[in-house]
């Protein structure tokens, strides 16, 4: 029932905010959207809580899961639950959504609206990540699309339309095959059900037909797209560079995670034969990523898009932890190895949610005052604002992997974990790291450094609403990068339940 | 045993200057307005216990290493003699749980795949003898140079933030020295980087200086990159990532040689990044950009020796493999490697400081030509640790005292930092020119006295009885120090007046006079520990720290193991030393002393000469090399990604989506015409149809209509019969 508690409170802000005055009403408008992802935040909490206290019934098993039929002709049930995997991913979509909230009170246009999207699209993402029944988590899947569709198509920038289109076609592109490949699975069960627990358990897609590659493939296009994985991710670029602030931080801080989770929830467990023959093609798009990410960042002059293609870059290395943990090849690959790459994998979609959010606040707050985002017409803005200068190096220096910060634990223990299964790609993938260092420390040296430029000479520094919303953040990589054991603590043991599973039913060595 | 009091204290030496960090971030700018500049002492406070601490430490572990009741040294000339020291001091806290921490939670096929790791990373920290000097050495050089600071900085609008990341720095550089673990090392590591960045990027308003922070940083994560493989080998081979579990498990079954030779290899790559070594040694010369007490502490004394000290202290991986002699890259051992990028350097550095002007810029040469040296010793395996250890530890007082030293010519000087607008400061400022003075023949390496005589000669004197080609490239790389100190002692305080006539020179501050007098103090006196003879003090000292190796794979690495008397005193090397030191300081004397030789013409009349210089001053055109390939070509290669991302990878997407459209669209047409449309005027034509023929009937005649329902009764009637009427 916490669950089912949690993806409902935000339905009833949206409820309450639906039926307020959309002129008269702002502020309470306001009020109800913050009152209710508080709510959530809190609640999420609390679920932790409670998912502590509960005893564990195994590695594998779920907690806090709650049943009920729905269409029980069709297999079709309520099933939600979360383990060590989604209970991070939960507060962070709770807290980023928080925080994106109260960021968004400086929104003025059709305010009622853009709330009750936003209200929306918290309750799709957190049904992603609740949900154990195919039918559910499609449902969710699909629910997250809309709300931020209107949130760039509406409250966009001047390319706002293609842009929308763009994620929204493309997305569903993917979402099409997984829906087919959903239903593969439906029928290829003995007793045809959704439920993604009795899936992954009967494992109906073992050996290495031609079937199991389809599925595979199809599963892998729509959650490759999400993530998104070279080559899909020209999408990600444009929606990020139009969406409004909140709305690049909820894409890149959530919407992304929503693939790599279905790549660990979805993809390792339930087709662990074909992860292990198609692990190799995994690595290489997810070294590519990382390095082609890497370079195209270095190649661009908006910040956004900088950030944008940064995320390409830092994703790629959770494949590549997923991908190592179903590799076939590596001579000293144990299950030592391949847990560490899938907590360093996993750890990363935490971290990137939380650095990579605060960077996309950050370029917000300089858009806000300076109306561009050209890295190159800025200059000198340490002295002019040095706060902000301050908040923004600290978020470029954990991005960038600086040991003591969030980005670093998990990019260490990716690249450890991966080194076994894939020598050489590995090594290759680190090069990205110096990249990466490249780009940031440029982009800081252009905009930052040097003498102040005349026009930005009465740029205010950071105001009240803009530190509440990033400075959550940064405690939260600092906490992270220094002692990340009580995080890692939670995941681990689900994550070594899905490498041992892994591992026994794909044969791996 | 003496209690580990002041061990036990360790946790609190970096502890220290990270609040002293955090008070001056959070309230420096409001305290510097109320109190001025005395904000500035809880900088020094941050660091000043810290150094009583690591003062405890070493007294307590001298006092165990020569108290022991076994004496050790007493078989005399027997190479054989593990040295030991009091046992090493650890800490560690759980970091991380990584994999299954029982092997209950693993279904029995994959629980046998398991290996030993127990799924718990830990980090932790570790002091041993070499640790304890270095802490020594690491708190008293930069308390020093945060007191001088107090005057240099004076009046710096962002005087509290300096402070600040001063103190940043010395927690960073102290957890690196003290770190346990591969991992903490690395985080000391990164971290003494950003400081730097910091630091040299403190006055960010000048774009150099921005940009030679930026360029010191990412030349470093090249290095780190190899640093970061080497910890990824080590991991999977030990599995653990504690660095005396490293050693403990180089050249065992799980460690083979041939991977802790790969290992160390990597590894050295970012001691090559870090201290500066060719071809990563471009960054340093830039760094000077950075305020002086920064380039003293950070660039001359401390962060820049980590690669040196993290060699030393895991010298074992390059001793094990050299044991084997597995070549790792060029025939060459990693040991050998190590030994050959360390002459490299210094000879490389040397030559270049004789044909620079700027007073920062021949230090900064000095130094990288300096830690050349380091790297060559540590790179001739156990016959030059020490030696290099030792030339680390009194380096970082002479340098240090000579950056210092430079800062008070620069500070007197109002900012000048030409030395060929420099002159007769020796008058001027008396303290400044006496202290710069021994820092300077402790650098030179001038016989009996000075620090640099001592541990620089045992550097030579290993390497003579080791590899003789070195030891003359070394020799040649002394007489270069010797030649450009001189000219800088010359062109700076020599002769009557200063040159310029703007530059008014004036003695510095106590503040800033009293830490040169006493890091003048130690550049003289800390040589005399490691005087050779029967009981060398540093060899006694710091070789318990160094690798142990088994007996037998002695006689095939050079020099055996560490000699408690240090090494043998031979007379050729001494010789050779003494010259190449005396010969440098008279060519300077002639040229720039004297001016017995008038130097442009000289370069008029044989050219060579000139050519020479010009390659010289420009550094053997190693910037301009590396902008041309490696900067030009990776933004040339990022544009290019750029620009294939836009036009090929979102192009096909657009293309794709265009024709999507296109020809859906047209298929849409075509069905809406004759499918959609047709449909919905075939319904009307029919229904058109139906009702003309409708029309017919209805004629108005009665006689029609009844025919007309008589005839469907009929038919009815006939269908009934045919169906047999069961469906009524």
């Amino acid at each position: 029932m916490i669950l089912s508690v949690l993806l409902a409170l935000p339905v009833v802000g949206l409820v309450i905010v639906l039926f307020l005055d959309k002129e008269r009403h702002v502020r309470q408008i306001q009020g109800v959207a913050i009152g209710a992802s508080l709510a959530a935040f809190v609640w999420s909490i609390f679920m932790c809580m409670a998912f502590a206290t509960e005893p564990s019934r195994g590695p594998m098993a779920m907690r806090l899961e709650y049943q009920a039929p729905w269409i029980p002709s069709l297999g079709i049930g309520y099933h939600v639950g979360v383990d060590g995997l989604s209970i991070p991913l939960i507060v962070l979509t709770t807290a980023l959504s928080l925080l994106s909230i109260v960021y968004s009170l400086r929104i003025t246009v059709r305010v009622k609206e853009y709330m009750a999207w936003f209200l929306l699209l918290e309750t799709g993402m957190l049904g992603v990540f609740v949900s154990l029944d195919f039918f559910l988590f499609f449902g969710f899947w699909e629910i997250g699309l809309v709300p931020m569709y209107f949130i760039i198509g509406v409250w966009g920038g001047p390319r706002r339309e293609y842009a929308a289109i763009k994620f929204f076609i493309y997305t569903l592109v993917g979402s099409l095959p997984m829906l087919l490949a959903i239903l593969a699975c439906y029928f290829s069960m003995p007793e045809p059900t959704f439920d993604m627990v009795k899936i992954m358990q009967a494992n109906p897609m073992a050996g290495a037909g031609v079937k199991a590659a389809l599925v595979f493939w199809a599963f892998f296009l729509g959650f490759a797209i999400k993530v998104p994985l070279w080559p899909f991710h020209t999408w990600l670029p444009d929606a990020h560079v139009e969406a409004p602030t909140a709305g690049s931080v909820i894409l890149a801080a959530i919407l992304l995670k929503l693939g790599t989770y279905g790549f660990v929830r979805v993809i390792l467990p339930m087709f662990p034969e074909a992860s292990a023959r198609f692990a190799d093609y995994m690595a290489i798009l997810a070294l590519i990523s990382i390095i082609y990410g890497a370079l195209c960042a270095m190649a661009q002059s908006d910040l956004k898009k900088l950030i944008a293609y940064s995320s390409v870059n830092h994703m790629g290395f959770v494949i590549l932890g997923v991908a190592a943990v179903a590799a076939r090849g590596g001579v000293m690959a144990s299950i030592t190895t391949r847990t560490t790459a899938l907590n360093g994998a996993t750890l990363q979609m935490v971290t990137h949610g939380i650095i990579t959010g605060a960077l996309f606040f950050l370029v917000g707050v300089i858009y806000d005052r300076a109306h561009t985002r050209n890295i190159n017409e800025f200059g000198g803005l340490a002295k002019q604002m040095p706060l902000y200068a301050g908040i923004m190096m600290f978020a470029c220096f954990a991005s960038l992997g600086l040991p003591g910060l969030a980005g670093f634990v998990s990019e260490f223990f990716v690249l450890t974990g991966s080194f076994s299964s894939y020598t050489l790609i590995t090594c290759l993938s680190a090069i990205g790291v110096i990249i990466t260092a490249a780009y940031f420390l440029w982009m800081i040296q252009r905009v930052f450094l040097g003498p102040l430029k005349e026009r930005w000479a009465d740029l205010p520094d950071m105001d009240w609403g803009e530190i509440v919303a990033t400075a959550p953040l940064c405690v939260a990589m600092l906490v992270i990068g220094v002692y990340p054991k009580p995080l890692i603590a939670v995941m681990n043991g689900p994550l070594t339940a899905i490498v041992d599973h892994v591992t026994r039913l794909a044969g791996l060595g | 045993m003496v209690s580990p009091f002041f061990e036990n204290l360790a946790w609190l030496i970096p502890l220290l200057p990270l609040l002293a960090c955090g008070v001056l971030i959070g309230w420096g700018v409001k305290l510097h307005r109320k109190i001025g500049d005395r904000v500035a002492l809880i900088a020094v406070a941050g660091i000043a216990i810290p150094c009583v601490i690591a003062w405890g430490i070493l007294a307590s572990r001298v006092s165990q290493t020569f108290g022991a009741p076994h004496e050790a040294g007493t078989h005399g000339e027997s190479a054989r003699e593990t040295i030991e020291g009091p046992e090493p001091f650890e800490m560690a806290v759980e970091w991380a749980p990584l994999g299954p921490l029982s092997p209950a939670v693993l279904s029995p096929v994959t629980r046998d795949l398991s290996p030993a790791f127990d799924g718990r990373l830990k980090v932790g920290l570790r002091i041993d003898n070499l640790t304890a000097a270095m802490l020594a050495m690491i708190t008293l050089v930069a308390m020093l140079i945060q007191i001088y600071s107090i005057g240099y900085m004076h009046g710096d609008e962002r005087y509290p933030r300096f402070f600040a990341y001063m103190s940043l720095f010395c927690f960073s550089m102290l957890l690196l020295v003290l770190a346990g673990s591969f991992l903490v090392l690395f985080a000391g590591w990164e971290l003494v980087g950003l400081c730097s960045y910091l630091l040299i990027g403190f006055w960010f308003q000048k774009p150099s200086a921005a940009s030679a922070a930026k360029k010191a940083f990412i030349v470093n994560r090249v290095g780190d990159f190899g640093f970061l493989i080497g910890i990824m080998i080590i991991f999977f081979h030990v599995p653990s990532l504690d660095i005396r579990a490293a050693l403990a498990a180089a050249g065992t079954a799980a460690f083979p040689p041939h991977w802790v030779a790969i290992a160390g290899a990597c590894l050295f790559t970012g001691a090559i990044g870090k201290s500066a070594q060719f071809p990563l040694h471009v960054w340093l010369p830039d760094a000077m950009e950075g305020p002086t007490p920064v380039s003293a502490l950070i660039h001359a004394a401390t962060m820049v020796a980590a690669g040196v000290y993290m060699v030393a202290r895991i010298s074992t991986l390059y001793v094990v493999p050299q044991v084997a002699e597995l070549e790792v890259f060029a025939g060459l051992t990693s040991l050998e490697i190590v030994r050959y990028i360390g002459i490299i350097t210094a000879v490389l550095a040397g030559t270049i400081g004789i044909a620079q002007n700027d007073i920062k810029r021949v230090l900064a040469y000095s130094t990288v030509s300096q830690l050349g040296f380091m790297m060559f010793a540590l790179g001739m395996g156990m016959a030059g640790w020490v030696a290099g250890v030792f030339h680390l530890l009194t380096h970082a007082f002479f340098k240090a005292l000579l950056f210092l030293g430079s800062g008070s010519v620069i500070h007197g000087c109002g900012g000048e930092q030409d030395m060929t607008k420099m002159g007769g400061l020796r008058k001027a400022m008396p303290t400044t020119f006496w202290t710069f003075l021994m820092g300077t023949l402790a650098l030179t390496g001038v016989p009996l006295f000075w620090a640099g005589f001592w541990s620089k000669d045992e550097i030579m004197a290993a390497s003579w009885a080791v590899d003789q080609p070195v030891f003359w490239l070394g020799e040649f790389a002394a007489f270069c120090t010797a030649l450009y100190m001189g000219r800088l002692m010359f062109l700076t305080f020599a002769g009557d007046h200063p040159r310029d006539h703007s530059i008014h020179a004036h003695e510095s501050p106590k503040v800033m006079t009293v830490p040169l007098t006493i890091l003048a103090v130690f550049s003289v006196g800390l040589g005399w520990l490691g005087m050779p003879g029967d009981h060398n003090l540093m060899h006694h000292f710091l070789g318990s720290s160094a690798p142990q190796i088994a007996e037998h794979a002695e006689h095939a690495v050079a020099g055996g193991a560490i000699n408690i008397a240090g090494i043998e005193f031979e007379i050729v090397p001494l010789c050779v030393s003494v010259m190449a030191a005396g010969l440098g300081w008279l060519l300077a004397a002639v040229i720039w002393g004297w001016k017995l030789v008038d130097v442009p013409r000289l370069k008029q009349a044989v050219p060579p000469i000139a050519w020479a210089h010009n390659v010289l001053k420009n550094k053997y055109f190693f910037d301009e090399i590396y902008h041309a390939t490696f900067v030009r070509g990776t933004l040339a290669l990022a544009a290019g990604c750029g620009l294939f991302d836009k036009y090929v990878v979102d192009g096909i997407v657009n293309l794709v989506g265009w024709a999507t459209t296109r020809v859906f669209a047209g298929l849409a047409r075509l069905a809406d015409t004759w499918i959609v449309d047709g449909l919905v005027n075939l319904i009307a034509e029919a229904q058109k149809l139906a009702g003309r023929f409708a029309a017919m009937l209805q004629t108005g005649r009665v006689q029609h209509y009844i025919a007309f329902s008589a005839l469907i009764a009929a038919l009815i009637a006939a269908a009934i019969y045919v169906l047999g009427g069961h469906w009524i």
